[in-house]
């Protein structure tokens, strides 16, 4: 503590310099968070998915439906619990900006299936006697600020166009943190009865609830092996894995995410790493002199990397908290284009130790620079 | 008493053997000190003398534990620091040695105060103790009222009083001045050798001081001339003046 006023003082030496730079961290910062937050947003997928949970879609690809009549044997298969099965509606509601998962729900299966998704008792047999019911993740319900007994009119896009109208009976939570409360639930018997004669009695894909995830590789293998050669052959596999594959549909989020996030990494060394270099160069001699006053090389090492590493953490702290200002906007501004972003405590902790070893990094060759600066030539004396 | 002969019997309290520091340079090798004695008892003030790149501030500069001879000994109260660990003779330097430039090179960023207290912030002394050491050094230079001045705010007079502050504020075992008045006017070199001369007069302080002024060099007990990388033992320094001054 006694060396702080000696390295503050060294800090706010030149203070231009020093908002600037800590400004430069403060904006990297903010961007490394986004490119976290939207990574995160990708993979969350398979980190909430299910481990004892199978998908079963058609071999030739998700949009292609399959008959209903599979749910009966899939739920056969020796392992499997429960069954239930989902559509894909592709509704709009007012604008097709206000992008949501509609999904046509089996309700006899449902709740058996998704156990973490929670409606309560009273709304879901409301919904259950409702034809033209729904249900809303409370995400969503938030987000157009719906309440229950609502009316919300959804243009559908798909079989055959047209619009109906649902009636708002439950709202839903989801049990995991960050798990997806974004979806909004139709009745499969309303959605049969008006679908066109292709598409009637018909799953788009079904979701397979274990007995115990032991069994994952057993199953799915039996369940592919029961459709072989049939006119719908199925693509088995567990909901991590499935959640992996679609969000690689929108390409190598991964590759590119962590691409910009060592761009920035570089850029944000450079910058330290050249602020401290020209910090410690035009000081060569006040070093020298704290050398010949008695200060080990090491402790001139540790006042330019605290000095580094201040100069991070006041960048990152603002950083971050520029981005826990920013992001929801930003969430909000790109709902529908990307997954919800969130900004977990994990995140913001990745963000303070992401900043941490830029600053150590960054003031570690000017810190060895000046360690073993030779006071006889730093004092330009012979 | 201050010899050059090597021949003293006697423990000094600075002991210089056979002094050798070799420089290469462009490939070529310049010999600074060759075989180099020297004896300075406790309470001495020495000035060195001598023409500009003849070995005054290498001399300094060994003594100081700042460089290493290439051949030689110095031995300071016993301790022989030629053949100390670099850590070892940091440590040395603290406890032993006070520095005053001729630029100063005060921390242009802490007070007067709080560049006086940098030496004692590598001891065990708690605040108020430090404080007390602080307040007494300025005091001994007489820039009690400026203590809370940063060094911009000083003449250079000033700046060069509280360098001998933070030199004499952990009482070290003697002092190495590297024309310490070479920056100033008379009027402050004068301040400046009147503490110096308090110093030691007062505090029996050890001086080793380069200069090339022969009027500040008469202030000290004794002065020695460097020529051609050995030490000369002149006259006493005021006879030094009296005769014409410094070669």
């Amino acid at each position: 503590m006694k060396f702080s006023r000696l390295i503050f003082a060294n800090l706010f030496r030149k203070k231009a310099r020093l908002i600037l730079t800590i400004g430069s961290f403060a904006i990297a910062l903010v961007l490394f968070t986004f490119l976290a937050v939207v990574k995160s947003a990708f993979s969350r997928g398979t980190e909430i998915a299910g481990a004892d949970r199978l998908i079963v879609v058609s071999r030739i690809g998700l949009m292609q439906l399959m008959p209903i009549s599979y749910r009966d044997k899939i739920l056969a298969v020796p392992g499997v619990r429960a069954v239930t099965h989902n559509h894909w509606f592709g509704g709009v509601y007012q604008d097709e900006k206000n992008f949501f998962p509609q999904f046509v729900i089996d309700p006899e299966n449902q709740r058996k299936v998704m156990t973490e998704l929670v409606v309560p008792e009273d709304q879901w047999n409301n919904f259950l006697k409702d034809r033209q019911g729904a249900i809303a993740g409370a995400r969503t319900a938030a987000r157009f600020h719906w309440k229950i007994g609502d009316r919300i009119p959804i243009k559908t896009t798909l079989y055959g166009g047209g619009s109906s109208e649902f009636n708002l009976d439950g709202i839903y939570h989801s049990e995991r943190p960050g798990g997806d409360e974004g979806q909004f639930w139709l009745q499969w018997k309303y959605f049969d009865e008006n679908a066109p004669a292709l598409v009637k009695s018909t799953a788009g894909w079904y979701v397979v609830k274990l007995n115990s995830p032991d069994d994952a590789v057993r199953v799915a293998k039996a369940i592919d092996e029961k459709f072989a050669n049939s006119s719908f052959e199925t693509k088995t596999e567990t909901e991590s894995a499935f959640a992996a594959g679609f969000a690689k549909q929108f390409g190598n989020i991964e590759l590119l995410i962590v691409t910009i996030g060592g761009v920035v990494f570089f850029t944000l060394l450079l910058v330290t790493g050249n602020t401290m270099a020209i910090s410690v160069r035009e000081r060569t001699s006040e070093l020298a002199v704290l050398k010949a006053i008695g200060f080990s090389g090491r402790a001139v090492l540790c006042f330019v990397l605290a000095e580094s590493v201040i100069i991070a953490l006041f960048g990152g702290f603002l950083g971050l908290a520029l981005a826990y200002l920013a992001i929801p906007v930003i969430g909000i501004a790109l709902t529908g284009l990307l997954p919800p972003l969130i900004l977990s405590k994990s995140l913001l902790t990745l963000g303070v130790g992401f900043a941490l070893f830029v600053g150590a990094v960054s003031g570690l060759l000017p810190g060895i620079g000046a360690m073993r600066l030779r006071v006889v030539n730093a004092l330009r004396r012979v | 008493m201050i010899r050059v002969d090597g021949r003293s019997d006697s423990q000094s309290l600075i002991r210089v053997r056979g002094l050798n520091k070799t420089y290469s340079r462009g490939g070529e090798k310049i010999q600074v000190l060759q075989g180099l004695n020297l004896d300075v008892d406790k309470g001495d003030f020495v000035a060195f003398m001598g023409p500009s790149g003849s070995g005054k501030t290498t001399l300094l500069n060994l003594l100081g534990g700042l460089d290493v001879p290439s051949a030689g000994s110095i031995t300071v109260d016993g301790d022989e620091i030629t053949h100390m660990a670099a850590s070892k003779l940091t440590q040395w330097r603290a406890r032993h040695v006070g520095f005053i430039f001729q630029m100063y090179n005060l921390i242009p960023v802490l007070t007067a105060f709080q560049n006086v207290e940098l030496p004692l912030l590598l001891t065990k002394l708690s605040k108020s103790e430090r404080r007390k050491h602080v307040e007494t050094a300025l005091g001994v230079v007489g820039l009690t009222d400026r203590m809370h001045h940063y060094p911009r705010q000083l003449s250079g007079g000033q700046e060069q009083r509280v360098t001998i502050a933070r030199a004499i504020v952990s009482d070290p075992t003697f002092l190495l001045c590297d024309e310490p008045t070479g920056d100033l006017d008379r009027k402050s070199a004068d301040e400046i050798m009147a503490i110096i001369d308090e110093l030691v007069g007062k505090y029996s302080k050890t001086i080793l001081m380069v200069t090339h002024d022969p009027v500040i060099a008469a202030r000290a007990h004794t002065t020695l001339h460097l020529d051609k990388g050995v030490l000369v033992e002149g006259k006493t320094s005021r006879e030094s003046v009296l005769a014409g001054g410094a070669s």
